[in-house]
């Protein structure tokens, strides 16, 4: 098959080096970041002199970072809770009933992720004046738990497509309960899909920008909030440190995500093949 | 559909009655949580577009008489395309080669294609201006090679947009192109070159048709996503490039017209809609998506 490769299609060369240049471009932006963070310079710049923490010492005592930080990170926890548990309820009912009605349900959870923000952020802005919910930590927690409700009924839609109802059928005609039955043989067996999705809900609120701009400002600043001003703003080296930080977070998180796709897979795998 | 099949016909359908009530109580919680805070105030927009600042479609006719926001659909309509147009040719050659490659490559491309779709938005927008402002890592590196004497104005414009946009859609192309092109029996192009087809031939008249539904579905994706953008374009753009989405933003925070940033918001709503109506009818759109 491989010697048949080689002899496949366009020039395989020419083809591969062209990728890798395309590649490069996508991970250069993430990699520009790191020597600008230890710059020695007051200023967004290449280290001149010499390597220097500075602004990571400055991202580290300034309680405006730290505070949005800490603001960001609870107001993502509590989504994320929100957000696995409906959502995973969600796919696990439209799942087993499979009815017209359900699938119409599923597909109307799928339009958070298509429809832009922005076209949302005006429409929870105004609600949210009404029923006095602007710039509380309730409010932003509400906006980002029901925009990312649709990540948890993807993913969890998605292992459960490799679920075998057999299984449900032997724990129901054994004896167990309905909610045994989903406490023990369907819980465990969604689990990979469950934590993917805990994790795509919780880097959907902790990045989320736009919403943020229309409902929050003085009280919950959170940490894109802060970003987005100081980028405007005054482009301060701080910037890159805090950018380093998040992409160590996001690599730690991509890390666990690979993991848990790979195990899905070997999952499907041994059930198919069994 | 399962369980129920066996049993007395009485008791399965109390059964199946109490079964069906069981799992519309799992749908619940999520479906009132997005009814009440997504979907009411979507229709609120709506609502807004059609009432304020007076009952009509005066804010509509908008759309045809105020020049500010045709220059705006005209800017946002041009970058789309531009954007889509080059997004799909680089995302196709990357799909390309990761259908070609070994294990060993496959999983490299894979992992670099995932990471920048993983990397905060606002970072990547932060780390594309660092690059390409006037006194930035390119302008500097180019001067410095002596390579030109005046910076070049690489951002603040529409160019700067474009690459920014480029860059955040790359990997919403190559998936949904990689599926596709999965699904593509190699051997026919084999065939193709074995009947004496040159290999730019067999690729044009065997491998690009059969990988057409993939460059339809991920270039009309694209598209949907690019118009909706925010925050690159505002960080890039610097004020200068104004698209929909930015120019709603300034309606309701800075000049507080809710009637007219309501109206482009329901046209931007209409669009995405329709769009993926269209596309709903090339691919299966839950596939796409990645469940079933």
């Amino acid at each position: 098959m491989e010697q048949l490769g080689q002899r496949l299609g366009l020039k395989r060369g020419v083809v591969f080096a062209a990728a890798w240049t395309i590649v490069l471009f996508l991970i250069t932006p993430a990699l520009v970041v790191f020597p600008v963070s230890v710059t020695d310079q007051r200023f967004l710049s290449m280290p001149e002199h010499g390597l220097s923490m500075q602004h990571f010492a400055k991202l580290m005592t300034s309680e405006d970072w730290l505070g949005s930080i800490w603001n960001s990170l609870q107001i993502a926890v509590v989504t994320t809770a929100i957000c696995v548990a409906g959502g995973t309820l969600c796919a696990v009912g439209c799942w087993r009933l499979s009815s017209r009605l359900s699938e119409g349900v599923r597909t109307l959870m799928l339009l958070p992720i298509v429809i832009p923000s922005i076209v949302y952020s005006l429409g929870i802005y105004r609600l949210f004046v009404d029923i006095g919910l602007i710039d509380t930590v309730a409010g932003v927690v509400l906006a980002h738990a029901v925009t990312g409700i649709p990540y948890v009924v993807i993913t969890v839609s998605a292992s459960l497509a490799n679920f075998d109802p057999r299984l449900e059928q032997a724990a129901r005609s054994l004896g167990a309960s309905l909610s045994q039955t989903v406490r023990r043989v369907i819980v465990p067996n969604i689990m990979p899909g469950v934590l993917s999705g805990a994790i795509f809900a919780f880097i959907h609120s902790w990045d989320e920008t736009v919403i943020v701009l229309f409902i929050a400002g003085r009280s919950v600043y959170t940490l894109p909030r802060r970003m987005w001003a100081d980028i405007n703003e005054n482009l301060d080296p701080i910037i890159a440190a805090v950018a380093v930080m998040l992409i160590f977070v996001t690599l730690a998180l991509l890390a666990v995500e690979l993991t848990l796709r790979a195990r899905r897979a070997r999952m499907s795998q041994t059930r198919s093949t069994a | 559909m399962t369980a129920e099949t066996i049993g007395m016909p009485a008791q399965r359908l109390r059964r199946s009655l109490g079964t069906q009530q069981f799992y519309w109580l799992l749908i619940a919680p999520a479906l009132v949580l997005m009814l009440s805070f997504y979907f009411y105030p979507l229709a609120k927009v709506l609502w807004i577009s059609v009432t304020e600042p007076k009952p009509g479609l005066a804010n509509y006719a908008l759309l045809f008489t105020s020049e500010s926001v045709q220059r705006t659909l005209l800017t946002t309509t041009r970058l789309c395309v531009i954007a889509t147009a080059i997004t799909m040719l680089l995302g196709y050659v990357i799909a390309y080669a990761m259908v070609h490659a070994g294990e060993r490559q496959l999983r490299w491309l894979t992992f670099c294609v995932l990471l920048p779709l993983w990397i905060s938005v606002l970072v990547r927008a932060f780390a594309w201006v660092t690059l390409l402002r006037s006194n930035g890592l390119i302008n500097q590196g180019l001067q410095g090679l002596g390579l030109i004497g005046e910076p070049l104005t690489l951002v603040r414009n529409e160019l700067g947009v474009a690459i920014g946009m480029v860059h955040y859609m790359i990997p919403f192309a190559v998936l949904p192109l990689y599926a596709n092109m999965r699904t593509i029996d190699l051997r026919l192009v084999a065939a193709a070159r074995g009947l004496g087809a040159g290999p730019f031939a067999a690729f044009r008249r065997v491998f690009l048709p059969l990988s057409l539904p993939g460059i339809v579905g991920a270039g009309i994706l694209i598209f949907i996503f690019s118009i909706g953008f925010y925050v690159t374009p505002a960080i890039l753009g610097g004020g200068r490039v104004l698209m929909v989405a930015e120019y709603i933003g300034v309606q309701i925070l800075n000049v507080l017209r809710w009637g007219l940033g309501a109206m482009l918001a329901t046209t931007l709503l209409v669009s995405v809609l329709l769009l993926m109506a269209a596309l709903a009818r090339v691919v299966n759109l839950r596939r796409l998506f990645g469940s079933g």
